[in-house]
């Protein structure tokens, strides 16, 4: 047992002991460090939040230009019909057109990958143009028209002329030789010199040396020199004379049969170059001869190639083709089921929330329509579409990919925003308001239609204006009813029509394989995140230049 | 037509208001007549919301009972030696192909008793049509004159008007319960069918997911494919790896934000992090696939193993991000919401920030830190476009995360993109998944908003 009257005394603290300021220090330290924990989370969310913005504007500023080349038309009046535009052969024409650029292009297939520069619908924005310019016919006109998808990504150098012909483990296997110092250049040729086993086994009775299996030789020796690659053949590395030129040594000295030897066998094309140029490069296969590029160069020097801003991306329809597609379609079916979204979401809400704000008794029912709003808003947004599917499709019959159904949905997603939105907005509304006006004798709806509802307006709106532009960027529920259709016109829009969506087409653009896509689908996600821009800065100027303060 | 029908009605309804609103102006300028109850505007009110209301419910209803009925009379029409034998499916083969040749898009030449019943289903439905357009109006015009007939300088059209909108505003209030119902019916209802030819048991506990071989006629349910362990494993994989990204960004942004940041600071970084709540799923889907799956397979490349460029990963690590403001919001109100005097005394014992954010203020918010988490966790589990652009789609049971995994909201989508059969498993499969992921994400909100709710009264 200590005696504790003894401990006290020597319990008054030093503060300025060592080990006291150690551990100030220390405390100190700590909380330096969960202040750089709190700004490197900071850092991390905004860096990604940059990251996101740039390389979506890096891939998708691309294609707010269109790499157009000045077409020369002679619309003949012999091949074109003024009473019948549509009937005349314009692919033919075009196509003529296009050729007379290059008088010494010969050759049927030189022609078609000729005419394969130009994108294939300029056939239809030449016609469509005769169809405008009835009086042209006749004249030599100068139409601007698309290239095709690979020369505007090109021309606009997203994709390069040539390409590493050798992936990155191919060019692993390289090292190795020439870690092993067996490569050189004899006669201007890259060779392997290969330690070699001219395998006795190999050799046949009947034709001797010259029927000998030397690239089955060849490939042993290879065998033994890459290990941990059992499948590699040689040709990978040897151009296919290398058997050739392993049977004219033989055939020349029969006696090297059965003998180890040491020959050099030359290297195939891309690994010559990688000995002896440093890179080895082939031609992007994405064109089909280097005399494309000669003639897109001569287009180019005869200034012929433009790059305007694509109006095409807001006014074309969807397309197959990257440099076609337009967000038209897209954006008038955004439209509609935006309007149908909000015509039903905005009255019913108000409705809702005023009811349950001022007028609904406190019971078990209003309860429980408060419990089912608070988790609609927390349901996940594919169950919207599934109820969609199921009840609005399946058993209401309603038709597929439509807009209406589509708003409808959306509709049922944005009524929980808009109602505790006008709630919040309703609860500020002073009650000195609702009692003057009660007081001069309104009834109790007329306080609320011509002194709160007004009043709370603002709010309201504000609110509104959130829930739709959540309601643009919703896609889950819009693709299990249908609204990713593909629809390569603009000539039926209408509520029950087929249709698609903002969102919708960013998706099925993203699933698209051609290079091109990938700019649209930036470029279509700029001009999504754009309008949601614009309808924040509505609703944040709508709260700024009407809310008041109490 | 319904448009023409829905503008005649509005036509009707505004010539209401009118036909109301002169005759209570008439008593008004009556001489020697009784004072008015109401407002004239009421009156005219009055009149439109009876000549409107009713008849606008008549074209729903109409609506909803015309397809059924004409089917049913069109297959009662058809020769019974032609229906005998045919079970469900292959009767309602023959009404949408009797259907399809009355719109005209005949492919092949199709039979007599086909064309037979396309005549008849088109003369029904111009006579149906054209029944709906005579009653609706008839009934508009009728409720017109009987509701203006009413009228008289002592009757009290103001408290009738009112009572109509609150019935309204009852019956608008009521489309929440309706909504929650609706989801509930529908995706029961579908699920039970589902248990009818793929047994529960195998639906919870089956460790194999080959929906899509259900495809092939003679397999409808054999084969063992619908187990979906792999499908809800794969979700929790990818939740949890979003919640390992979007946990600590959003907590400790969170703290550094309520207690270190100056106003200024706080001005900025607050709505920059709102800005990620706001942008659409579907751009996150893309950023994933254009930028951070490619970035993460060269990484591995580099260090020398493989990462499939679908893995759940980049999924998980995209869908972290989007939860960060979701986290950091949440936590930002719960740690607002301990009261000054706890921070108070701390520091007047000697306790440094650092100390008494570990030690008082986050064990005291921790309850609305856990309800915000779960919040968050309900919402990538139920998360879409993300994991349907960038997760996979083969049902592969592995908790690696860099092999490609795929969740529940994935094959919602895949199961259901493109035209859908009802009484095939296959597309009854995703509502029996919908019905999961329903129950699942309520019941952690429901916990999430307790917890929260709970903690909020304990020291307000």
């Amino acid at each position: 047992m200590t005696d504790i009257s003894q401990t006290q005394p020597t319990a008054t603290h030093d503060w300025t002991s060592a080990t006291a300021r150690r551990r100030v220090r220390r405390r100190y330290a700590a909380d330096r460090r969960l202040q750089l924990y709190g700004i490197a989370a900071i850092g991390t969310a905004v860096a990604l939040l940059g990251v996101m913005f740039t390389t979506l504007i890096y891939a998708g500023y691309a294609a707010f230009t269109t790499t157009k080349v000045e077409l020369g038309v002679f619309l003949d009046p012999e091949k074109i019909d003024k009473d019948n535009i549509r009937s005349a052969n314009f692919r033919k024409i075009v196509r003529d057109a296009f050729l007379s650029h290059f008088p010494d292009v010969q050759g049927r297939t030189d022609k078609r990958n000729l005419s394969k520069i130009l994108s294939s619908g300029a056939v239809y924005i030449v016609r469509d143009y005769v169809v405008r310019n009835p009086d042209k016919i006749g004249e030599l006109v100068t139409i601007s028209v698309p290239v095709s998808d690979p020369f505007d990504q090109l021309y606009k150098r997203i994709i390069p002329r040539e390409i590493q012909a050798l992936s990155s483990d191919r060019i692993l296997l390289y090292r190795q030789l020439e870690h092993r110092d067996v490569l050189s250049v004899q006669r201007g040729v890259g060779v392997v010199k290969t330690t070699l086993f001219v395998d006795p086994a190999q050799v046949p009775k009947e034709g001797g040396v010259e029927a000998a299996d030397y690239q089955r030789m060849i490939n042993e020796a290879f065998r033994s020199f890459f290990l941990s690659e059992p499948s590699l053949s040689y040709r990978e590395i040897l151009s296919p004379s290398a058997a050739e030129a392993l049977k004219n040594k033989v055939v020349a000295n029969p006696e090297l049969v059965g003998k180890t030897i040491e020959v050099n066998l030359p290297l195939s094309a891309n690994y010559d170059n990688l000995l002896q140029k440093g890179e080895a490069k082939i031609r992007n296969p994405r064109f089909r001869s280097d005399k494309e590029f000669a003639w897109f160069d001569s287009l180019i020097q005869r200034g012929l190639i433009s790059t305007p801003f694509t109006w095409e991306l807001f006014f074309n329809a969807d397309s197959r083709f990257p440099e076609l597609a337009g967000l038209a379609g897209a954006l008038s079916g955004s439209f509609l089921a935006l309007l149908v979204c909000f015509l039903l979401s905005f009255p019913i809400g108000i409705a809702t929330a005023t009811y349950l704000e001022e007028f609904a008794p406190k019971n078990r029912i209003t309860d429980f329509i408060e419990v089912n709003i608070n988790n609609l808003a927390a349901v996940p947004s594919v169950v919207f579409g599934l109820l969609g599917l199921a009840l609005f499709l399946n058993t209401f019959g309603m038709p597929r990919s439509a807009p209406l159904v589509g708003g409808m949905v959306l509709a049922l997603m944005t009524l929980p925003t808009i109602i505790v939105a006008t709630r919040a907005a309703l609860k500020s509304v002073p009650p000195s308001i609702r009692e003057a006006a009660l007081g001069v004798g309104a009834s109790k709806h007329q306080v609320m239609l011509h002194h709160v509802l007004p009043l709370a307006m603002p709010g309201i709106l504000t609110g509104t204006i959130i829930g739709l532009a959540q309601a643009l960027g919703e896609t889950a529920p819009l693709l299990l009813i249908g609204m990713n259709a593909f629809i390569p016109s603009v000539e039926n829009i209408g509520l029950t029509q087929p249709a698609m969506a903002l969102p919708t087409q960013i998706f099925s653009w993203a699933d698209s394989p051609e290079r091109g896509f990938v700019s649209r689908t930036s470029a279509a996600i700029i001009v999504l995140l754009g309008f949601l821009v614009l309808m924040n800065l509505l609703a944040v100027y709508l709260r700024r230049r009407f809310e008041k303060k109490w | 037509m319904l448009t023409y029908l829905l503008l005649a009605l509005l036509a009707v309804t505004i010539a209401a208001y009118f036909a109301g609103f002169t005759k209570a102006r008439s008593f008004a300028t009556a001489p020697g007549c009784s004072p008015q109850h109401s407002l004239s505007g009421y009156h005219g009110a009055f009149v439109a919301a009876w000549a409107g209301i009713p008849s606008f419910l008549l074209v729903l209803l109409w609506l909803l009972f015309q397809g059924p009925v004409i089917d049913s009379l069109l297959v009662s029409s058809l020769p019974p030696d032609r229906v005998e034998g045919l079970d469900i499916g292959q009767l309602n083969l023959l009404v949408s192909e009797i259907k399809s040749v009355a719109k005209g898009n005949v492919f092949s030449e199709p039979d007599a008793v086909v064309l037979a019943g396309a005549e008849r289903y088109n003369s029904w439905s111009t006579i149906a049509i054209w029944a709906m357009v005579a009653s609706v109006l008839s009934l508009s015009v009728a409720a017109l004159f009987i509701a203006r007939s009413k009228l008289a300088p002592r009757f009290r059209a103001r408290n009738q008007v009112e009572w109509i909108t609150s019935v309204l505003m009852i019956v608008c209030s009521l489309i929440a319960i309706l909504t929650t119902i609706g989801i509930v019916a529908s995706l029961l209802y579908e699920t039970l069918r589902f248990f009818s030819m793929v047994s529960p048991f195998q639906f919870f506990f089956g460790l194999n997911w080959e929906p899509q071989i259900a495809m092939r006629e003679d397999q409808v349910t054999s084969g063992g494919a619908f187990g979906a362990i792999p499908v809800y494993v794969g979700t929790m994989l990818i939740a949890f790896i979003a919640m390992l990204v979007a946990t600590p960004i959003g907590l400790f942004s969170a703290v550094y934000l309520t207690e270190y940041a100056s106003s200024g600071m706080r001005a900025v970084v607050k709505p920059l992090l709102e800005i990620l709540a706001g942008i659409p799923t579907v751009v996150y889907g893309f950023f994933a696939v254009l930028t951070v799956a490619p970035a993460m397979r060269e990484f591995g490349e580099f260090l020398g193993f493989a990462i499939a460029p679908n893995s759940a990963l980049a999924a998980g690590a995209v869908m972290g991000i989007m939860l960060i403001p979701f986290i950091s919001s949440l936590s930002d109100d719960a740690l607002a919401a301990v009261p000054q005097s706890l921070r108070d005394g701390s520091y007047g014992l000697g306790a440094t920030k650092g100390e008494t954010i570990s030690k008082v203020l986050l064990p005291a918010a921790l309850p609305g830190i856990m309800g915000g988490i779960l919040l968050a966790v309900s919402r990538a589990i139920g998360e879409t476009m993300i994991v349907v652009m960038a997760a996979g789609i083969i049902a592969a049971l592995t908790l690696n995360p860099f092999e490609p995994v795929t969740t529940v909201t994935v094959q919602i989508v895949t199961l259901l993109i493109g035209d859908t059969e009802f009484d095939n498993p296959k597309t009854l499969a995703a509502f029996a998944l919908g019905l999961v992921l329903f129950l699942v994400t309520l019941c952690l909100n429901v916990i999430a908003l307790s917890i929260v709710r709970k903690y909020r009264e304990q020291y307000d």
